[in-house]
């Protein structure tokens, strides 16, 4: 089946196709959509479609969440018994090095961004594309570039300078890959940046209109306040590898203590952008639960206003708190009361955000659909990885638990309790409109239901462990044999996490080929992206759409359906 | 983005300044100011740099408040990066 | 309502080769162009800035060893080289006027003053660190050592780490720029040539501004650079 190479081969200086419309039909029949406009691997790898980008990057995404997911198994397989016997303490620091690297780097930061900011905010807010599309396919590419030289990175023998880069560590001691690694964080740092202002650029500039800030779906804000915080972040994290590179490469003393250097410049260069970088992850997510709460609840967001506002708040307020993680570290403690002051404010935008949550659902008609489930383990998980991060911004308690479990259990509370529950919720709401087919149902809410147990199973009994003073980066803890009741447990749980990862896949594959078609809104959902077919065509829109509507408007919704019954 | 064309000599005007005030900062510097110096050296950079930014780059024209609001978040949040950290460098009770 | 896809995109890319199928009007996309290159200027604030967090962090610890290490550059070429690239941002804003006004033969001219000038600020950079290099200099290798002693105390000799250090920071900022400057030179180089096609006009001179927004960023690093690596204590 052969298409004229249109649109998606050279943008420029081709005036625009006006048969390329919707209502195209293709020889065989069939609707012509994003995905069988064109066919072949160069439509893909050079495509400026940020739809397909959106399917370049969950492949990328998926690969490296296998990769990390398959270090964290061999991590809790060593872990199951006291003694150090599957793998030797060298190993073992490659181990989560890697893991924290190749999950942080290649799979928090650019998931929900990358795959479904992508596909989604020039739908939502009204738009053909992203306003720069072949910015949108370079940090593409940058970020396999960045993947490979990870990968480069694993072959080669691995790193273990845990996913920190600690300076003098990762400078003068260390005879593992580390320049490679610094690499590859360096390369993918830069896609992040040019997504991050291309989403900028994109929510100010190519709106619709009547589109106006206040009509904004929260995900759009969302991946607005992520924007700012990979823009300005991101470059300092950038430039304090590089220092680290130029200190290896050529023996300089700007974080080596015996050469009158403070390896703690490193640290705050870094957590400058590594704290902010956690709202990276989660913000994105936030976004998600609030389409899919209001859809699932049949009600407008409750406090809209309030929910932009907490968004950007998390975002400006998350880059005042980096220190907190260098408590222990030797910072002035003056310093330090003020960072664990500042920290406690961060609280205050998430919990307007949890609340407004539940208040969206307060005598809402819920329906339990797999999105929701994945929303509810959000809530839940957030919540209770955000109480525990006051614990840790308490200076007292901090000192107490710093580089223990109980650290480790936290940030995954947040990371794969809050981020990837938001994730899975989000590719299994929009994926109908993705692939334009239905999942199975059934296996959906297993998956979930999985996901949500084996996740406390093997991350609750870490809080314990590290409060009973169990340190993370041990390999080998015969020393208190006390703890493996609890480590046990763990590694129980993670895999059944790994069975309730590896389902979606396997259905989400099944259901391309296999699965109902979907009609174009499933949900019965508010927001633009409903309105056009599923899957939808490679310009989004057939004619400029006007928006006349707020954001959720799920009551005028349910009441337009009442009076017209729809056909089954 | 600005359709505003500055004349001619407007532009050498700044170009005049800048050229004083690079002079200025290196006679600037061979005078003890005590506390002063590197203020003065600041001030004297900041001033040219302002010079660029709103003629040479024109964001004295720009019709939209867009980008100095752009401007101002970087400087803003350059300026928390340095407070901060030196919130801890000069409390520190040990060298 | 329309049922075809609105007139505008279909008729303006007719008027306009340079107009993106995405974009309605010129005027949209010409402010998403400009609003993306103050955004990666803002990049590029933080990025610099992340040098100059650690500048100021051991200007503040090594006060005397910085002055020490800072007087041993050359005041003369370092003067010099700042009044060259204050120089090239005047071509630069007046090679955009020309294209604004559209004398489209006088865009070139500049671009290429602007080219001259910024290979003249390498040049005397590379200059300058031959000197370095000749001195001993550079930090990391064996044969580093800076003479003297702090300004104002004959009896305290220049710590040789924190001279390092200075020195370490030195070529990392000013090396970054002139890899800004290599970078510029090269986009002007691309620049020269589409104004020599007479790709640019009152019309459209997108490319242009944004060049120029870069061009002239990378000139207020170094106003501020200057005086903070070269006159650090200076007087007597």
């Amino acid at each position: 089946m052969h298409r004229p190479a249109t649109w998606p081969r050279r943008p420029r200086n081709r005036k625009f196709q006006v048969t390329s419309m919707a209502t195209a039909v293709l020889e065989t029949g069939e609707r012509e959509t994003y995905l069988n406009r064109e066919y072949g691997i160069k439509s893909w790898l050079l495509t400026v479609d940020h739809k397909r980008i959106a399917l370049l990057y969950l492949m990328g995404i998926t690969f490296f969440f296998f990769i990390g997911g398959f270090f964290a198994l061999l991590i809790r397989l060593e872990l199951l018994t006291p003694a150090g016997d599957l793998v030797q303490a060298d190993t073992y620091n490659k181990l989560f090095t890697m893991h924290g690297q190749v999950m942080v780097f290649f799979f928090l930061i650019p998931a929900v961004p990358a795959v479904l900011g992508n596909f989604l905010i020039p739908i939502m807010i009204g738009a053909k594309d992203l306003a720069f599309p072949r910015i949108n396919l370079l940090s593409w590419y940058l970020y396999i570039i960045g993947g490979i030289l990870m990968v480069y990175t694993i072959l080669a023998g691995g790193v273990d300078t845990g996913w920190t880069f600690y300076t003098p560590l990762s400078t003068e001691f260390l005879k593992t890959n580390v320049t490679t690694a610094a690499l590859a964080v360096f390369v993918s740092g830069f896609s992040s940046i040019l997504t991050g202002l291309n989403f900028i650029v994109t929510t100010h500039r190519m709106r619709a209109p009547g589109m106006t800030w206040n009509r904004l779906p929260l995900f759009v804000w969302a991946h607005y306040a992520t924007s700012i915080i990979q823009v300005l972040g991101t470059p300092v994290v950038a430039i304090a590898i590089v220092l680290v590179a130029l200190e290896r490469l050529f023996h300089l003393g700007i974080f080596n203590p015996t050469l009158g250097g403070d390896p703690l410049l490193f640290q705050h260069l870094f957590w400058f952008y590594s704290h902010p970088a956690v709202y990276i992850m989660i913000l994105p997510g936030m976004g998600i639960i609030s389409e899919i709460v209001c859809c699932f609840s049949r009600k407008r967001v409750f406090g809209y206003k309030a929910m932009a506002i907490a968004l950007l708040g998390i975002a400006v307020v998350g880059f005042l708190v980096w220190a907190h993680h260098m408590f222990v570290a030797g910072i002035s403690l003056y310093a330090a009361l003020i960072f664990s002051f500042l920290s406690y404010f961060v609280a205050v935008p998430s919990a307007i955000k949890v609340f407004n949550w539940t208040s969206t659902m307060y005598k809402g008609s819920i329906s339990y659909q797999t999105p929701m489930l994945y929303a509810f383990g959000f809530i839940g998980l957030f919540t209770m990885g955000g109480l525990t991060g006051l614990f840790l911004a308490c200076l007292g308690v901090d000192v107490h638990v710093t580089d223990t479990y109980f650290v480790v259990a936290h940030f995954h509370y947040i990371m794969v309790g809050g981020m990837v529950m938001a994730y899975l919720g989000g590719m299994h709401f929009w994926w109908p409109k993705i692939s334009g087919r239905l999942y199975p149902e059934g296996w959906g809410r297993l998956a979930a239901l999985l996901v949500f147990v084996g996740f406390n199973l093997t991350f609750f009994p870490q809080f314990i462990l590290g409060y009973m003073g169990m340190p993370r980066r041990y390999w080998d803890y015969s020393h208190s044999p006390e703890f493996q009741i609890l480590n046990v447990l763990s590694t129980a749980g993670a895999t059944i996490l790994a069975v309730g990862y590896l389902l979606p896949m396997i259905y989400f594959l099944w259901s391309m080929r296999y699965g109902k078609p979907a009609p174009d809104n499933p949900w019965n959902a508010a927001g633009l992206e409903w309105t056009i077919p599923s899957p939808p065509t490679t310009f989004n829109f057939e004619e400029q759409p006007v928006v006349t509507w707020e954001a959720y408007n799920y009551d005028e919704l349910d009441q337009r359906r009442e009076e017209v019954p729809v056909a089954h | 983005m600005s359709e505003h064309i500055s004349s001619v000599k407007l532009y050498v005007g700044i170009w005049l300044a800048l050229m004083a005030g690079t002079i200025l900062t290196v006679v600037v510097a061979g005078i003890d100011l005590g506390p002063l110096n590197p203020v003065m050296a600041l001030a004297i950079a900041t001033t040219k740099a302002v010079l660029v930014v709103l003629f040479f780059m024109h964001v004295k024209y720009a019709h939209e408040k867009l980008t100095k609001l752009v401007i101002v978040t970087a400087i803003f949040f350059f300026l928390i990066l340095l407070a901060l950290t030196m919130a801890d460098y000069t409390t520190r009770l040990w060298t | 309502m329309h049922t075809s896809p609105p007139a505008t995109v279909e008729g303006e890319a007719h008027e306009n080769p340079a107009l993106l199928h995405h974009f309605a009007t010129e005027e949209q996309q010409k402010n998403a162009a400009s609003l993306g290159m103050w955004l990666f200027l803002i990049t590029e604030i933080m990025f610099f800035g992340g040098m100059f967090c650690a500048y100021l962090v051991y200007r503040y610890a090594y006060f005397g060893d910085f002055a020490a290490a800072s007087s041993s550059l050359d005041l003369k070429l370092g003067t010099i080289n700042t009044i060259v690239l204050i120089g090239s941002s005047l071509t630069v804003a007046m090679a955009i006027r020309c294209a604004q006004v559209g004398k489209q033969k006088a865009i070139v001219g500049y671009l290429v003053l602007t080219i001259i000038l910024g290979v003249a600020f390498l040049g005397i950079k590379a200059i300058e660190y031959k000197q370095k290099f000749d001195e001993h200099h550079v930090p990391g290798l064996a044969n580093f050592h800076l003479e003297g002693h702090v300004p104002r105390h004959a009896d305290v000799p220049v710590n040789q780490n924190h001279a390092q250090i200075y020195f370490s920071l030195y070529f990392a900022m000013t090396g970054m720029h002139a890899l800004h400057m290599i970078i510029g030179v090269g986009l002007f180089a691309y620049l020269t040539y589409k104004a020599y096609k007479g790709r640019y006009g009152p019309g459209y001179y997108t490319p242009l501004e944004n060049g120029g927004l870069y061009w002239h960023f990378v000139d207020i690093v170094w106003i501020y650079l200057f005086p903070l690596l070269y006159l650090i204590d200076r007087h007597p």
